[in-house]
């Protein structure tokens, strides 16, 4: 317990170290994280335009799928923010620095997390947190104190179950080093998915994305309760609502995998 | 005369090989990336079906259901071709001042790179291109071009759109000269191109405005260009005028831009 405690004081001191560094070149900051704010606004722009040709898609209204989204866009973005440097992982594994990663008195996943920790990566977040502001405002939802906290929570388990993705798709690359463009299948490929809701897809890749990677967890089961209604897939009503609960059983899940994809690691030999 | 003509071709021939065979070694990242484009491809064949289904068949944009299939997988295939999210070597050879040596190099280093672009897109049409679009030939309904010329076109007209992409990367990387540091532009550019090319929806799913104003900038010849083509959607000789001419004044102001940088130059220590 107190080594957690250590290491994270230690991993807090490394992401404020690289903050002030970012912060430092005021006008590359700046744009850096406009571009952010804009990848997630391509987004958003893709599903306004869809709408302007249809009235729903999988059976939800624009306002609907904008609540998912943002949800989703909310997760991610804290997610990447937290984890999103792993996926420097196979340059650590070809050049061999992961040995010194192995040899520091220090988790080797929060080392790899504040490798590259990139405060502009905060830009998705806002611009999800504006389209659901927006929203929010302007739906009339019907306001419970058990949905108040779901709208807190959804975003955090669902940033816990991206970055459990993040980790245990990058751990492919202790097995197949040059094949981290396969885990974007699951990070941002499941990204994608979690901003629409999943009756918009069909057979196993609604599957695969919903459930085997708990997508429908992150967005749009929260999204179901949030606005009062049943999945027109069936699924039972506090199935909408175990959210954190997956999000917990991913977090241990991808830190077994990550346990045993170190131990497979083996250093370049020079 | 002729000879140092012939010496010259012959020059950005074993560049462009030489472009090949780089990445022609990375085979295992080449089926992982043709695997994330196949996943990619699934995700938006889903919501694009989705919008059908929303509106009960007929057409959108003026494509119908079989010809949105065929440009989703078409698309995925050209993705890598075009590169819309690679290139940024040459801007960290400014950042670095590494450029002095190719600026020194006994050719127009503008050509040296296109000629390596071509090489690396030969690869791709091969290894990335066929992948996606077989996939989506034997799984989906497919739009089969109804003359043999079509397909001729078709790879005159990713090679255009390669060249246009190129140009535009190129243009981008220049201004490295100038800022030392271009990788917020290419940042920003990166998050917007493959949306504004027609990646995620065709571009005719957009409001007319949006459409005109498109047809204004580089980015239709990238990609929605050659799917055009390719379902025989609209006349195929004013697609590929509107990719020779943006293609024509990119590389022009490409090479304006480089002389101008050359000027400014300065070789540390030199």
């Amino acid at each position: 317990m107190a080594d957690a405690v250590t290491s994270f004081g230690t991993y807090r001191h490394l992401v404020a170290a690289q903050v002030r560094g970012q912060l430092s070149y005021r006008s590359s900051f700046v744009l850096n994280c406009f571009g952010q704010m804009l990848a997630q606004c391509t987004d958003l722009v893709v599903i306004l335009v869809l709408f302007s040709r249809v009235a729903s898609l999988g059976g939800f209204g624009v306002r609907d799928v904008l609540l998912i989204y943002s949800l989703a866009g909310l997760s991610f973005g804290l997610a990447d923010l937290v984890v999103g440097s792993i996926d420097q992982l196979p340059t650590f594994i070809r050049t061999g620095e992961f040995d010194v990663v192995l040899l520091r008195p220090l988790g080797t996943l929060a080392q790899l997390a504040a490798s590259d920790f990139q405060l502009r990566r905060l830009g998705r977040v806002i611009t999800a947190l504006g389209v659901l502001g927006y929203v929010l405002s302007t739906s009339d939802l019907d306001w419970t104190v058990a949905r108040v906290a779901l709208l807190v929570v959804t975003p955090l388990a669902g940033m816990v179950i991206f970055s459990s993705i993040f980790v245990a798709a990058s751990s492919v690359c202790f097995w197949f080093i040059d094949s981290r463009e396969l885990a974007n299948t699951v990070t941002y490929g499941g990204s994608y998915f979690t901003s629409y809701p999943i009756t918009v897809f069909t057979g196993w890749l609604r599957t695969f994305l919903a459930y085997v990677v708990p997508g429908a967890f992150v967005a749009y089961y929260p999204a179901l309760v949030l606005i009062g209604r049943a999945d027109p897939l069936g699924a039972p009503t506090w199935l909408c609502s175990v959210s954190p609960v997956v999000a917990l059983l991913s977090a241990l899940g991808a830190a077994t995998v990550w346990r045993r994809a170190v131990r497979h690691y083996r250093g370049t030999g020079s | 005369m002729l000879t140092d003509v012939r010496a010259l071709i012959g020059c950005y021939l074993r560049i462009a090989l030489a472009g090949f065979h780089r990445y022609a070694t990375y085979r295992q990242a080449t089926v992982a990336g043709a695997a994330t484009n196949i996943v990619f491809g699934l995700i938006r064949v889903g919501i694009l079906a989705a919008v059908y289904t929303a509106q009960g068949g007929g057409s959108v944009g003026g494509y119908d259901l079989t010809t949105t299939v065929t440009y989703v997988w078409l698309g995925q295939g050209l993705l890598s071709i075009v590169e819309f999210w690679g290139g940024t070597e040459l801007t960290n050879r400014i950042r670095t001042g590494a450029v002095v040596v190719d600026l020194s190099r006994p050719w127009n280093p503008q050509a040296a790179l296109l000629a390596e672009d071509t090489g690396r897109a030969g690869f791709a049409a091969l290894a990335r291109l066929v992948p996606p679009v077989l996939f989506g030939m034997v799984v989906f309904p497919f739009r089969w071009p109804d003359n043999p010329w079509v397909p001729v076109l078709f790879l005159v007209s990713a090679l255009l759109a390669m060249v246009v992409s190129f140009g535009a990367r190129f243009l981008l990387s220049l201004t490295a000269f100038w800022l030392l540091d271009s990788r917020g532009v290419l940042g920003v550019y990166q998050v917007v191109s493959s949306t504004l090319a027609g990646l995620e929806i065709p571009l005719g799913y957009f409001p007319g405005w949006a459409r005109t104003a498109l047809w204004f900038t580089p980015f239709p010849a990238m990609l929605q260009s050659p799917i055009d083509v390719f379902v025989q959607h609209g006349s195929a000789v004013a697609l590929l005028v509107h990719q020779v001419v943006w293609a024509v004044l990119l590389l022009s102001l490409g090479q304006l831009l480089l002389r101008s940088a050359v000027r400014k130059v300065v070789v540390q220590g030199g």
